[in-house]
């Protein structure tokens, strides 16, 4: 009896294993955590989408507890989050926009289109703020503390109720922060 | 093989070899050996957008844009170790296809290791049963069983239960 116990733990083995794949599979995530998580964001100098006359620094992210979202008008998805980000700027989330590999008129027609839920808008067009981010693919969205601290990070749009009571805790915990 | 078939494989072989990749643009750099160490970097680091290419093989935009970061690092002057930190400091362990140890990543060598040790438990434990099942006859039993073999009687039944005991 014992030793037929014994046979069958390759088998227990196996499926073991397949469970554990099997569920991964299903839950395996879109987006990886940021590697810049608990970072200062990174500096940066660049225009303002509205003004290319104003320049844009770091010193924008300071103070207060901000979301800033990586966004370009090419992108499909970035059109299906515009509706939340809306909210959340009703609730009082303050937001900052990046542009990402845009360019400065197919932006702003964008924002026409779907309204503007950013205090401001970093025009990036070439990328380099985007890559110092670690941002593959757009729309990415950055929690920064009012130390400028990159606190969370979400990959993709933020489409679901789920998403925004996330952030919306994550902004609400951070602004407690003294 | 026919003659059509030896044909049709010579031209499948000849096929494969053209699809080699070539994603990664021709670069020119001044030193031949920076060049080979571009290739070598764009074909260990792995594209972030994408679930399994390296950034050689992709056309992802991100990854047009790590192969112009690591060529340019690379005319500066910097190491191979230092353009991997400074791709891992922005987009994570990620883009690394030959992870570091680390406490996330120690299964990766710690697991096989451990199933080694495991087997050879397994191993010495079958062995020592093994031996253990040889019980060498003792000088009386050995005596018996001389007395049973050479001799062939109705007795001998009894005598062999008596020794099996």
């Amino acid at each position: 009896m014992n030793r037929r116990l014994v046979l069958l733990i390759p088998l227990g083995l196996f499926a073991a294993l397949a469970v554990l794949f099997w569920s991964s599979l299903a839950t395996a995530p879109d987006g990886r955590d940021s590697a810049r998580l608990g970072e200062a964001f990174p500096a940066f100098e660049l225009p303002a989408l509205a003004d290319p006359a104003r320049s844009l620094d770091r010193s924008l992210l300071t103070g207060r507890v901000t979301l800033v979202n990586v966004w370009a008008s090419w992108c499909a998805a970035c059109r299906v989050e515009m509706p939340q980000l809306a909210a959340l700027a009703a609730r009082g989330v303050r937001l900052v926009g990046v542009n990402y590999k845009d360019g400065r008129a197919a932006a702003n027609a964008f924002l026409g289109e779907f309204g503007d839920p950013f205090e401001a808008t970093i025009h990036d067009p070439s990328g380099k703020l985007g890559f110092e981010l670690g941002v593959y693919g757009a729309p990415e969205t950055f929690l920064v503390d009012a130390q400028g601290v990159i606190r969370y990070h979400h990959v993709g749009a933020l489409d679901t109720e789920e998403a925004l009571q996330v952030i919306l805790a994550r902004v609400k915990q951070w602004r407690s922060q003294p | 093989m026919s003659r059509p078939l030896v044909g049709a494989l010579a031209l499948c072989l000849t096929l494969l070899a053209t699809a080699s990749p070539a994603a990664v643009e021709v670069r020119a750099f001044d030193d031949p050996a920076l060049g080979e160490r571009y290739v070598a970097l764009a074909e260990e680091l792995r594209c972030p957008q994408c679930p399994n290419q390296t950034i050689a093989d992709s056309d992802a935009p991100i990854a047009g844009d790590m192969r112009e970061r690591v060529a340019a690092l690379l005319r500066d002057g910097r190491s191979d170790a230092e353009i991997r930190d400074f791709l891992v400091a922005r987009f994570g362990e990620y883009v690394r296809y030959d992870p570091r140890p680390a406490p996330r990543t120690w299964p990766l060598w710690g697991v096989p290791a451990a199933l080694v040790a495991i087997g050879a438990l397994v191993l010495a434990m079958l062995v020592r049963r093994r031996a253990r099942r040889v019980v060498p006859l003792s000088a009386t039993e050995r005596e018996r069983l001389a007395e049973l073999v050479s001799r062939d009687e109705p007795g001998a039944t009894r005598d062999r239960l008596e020794v099996r005991r």
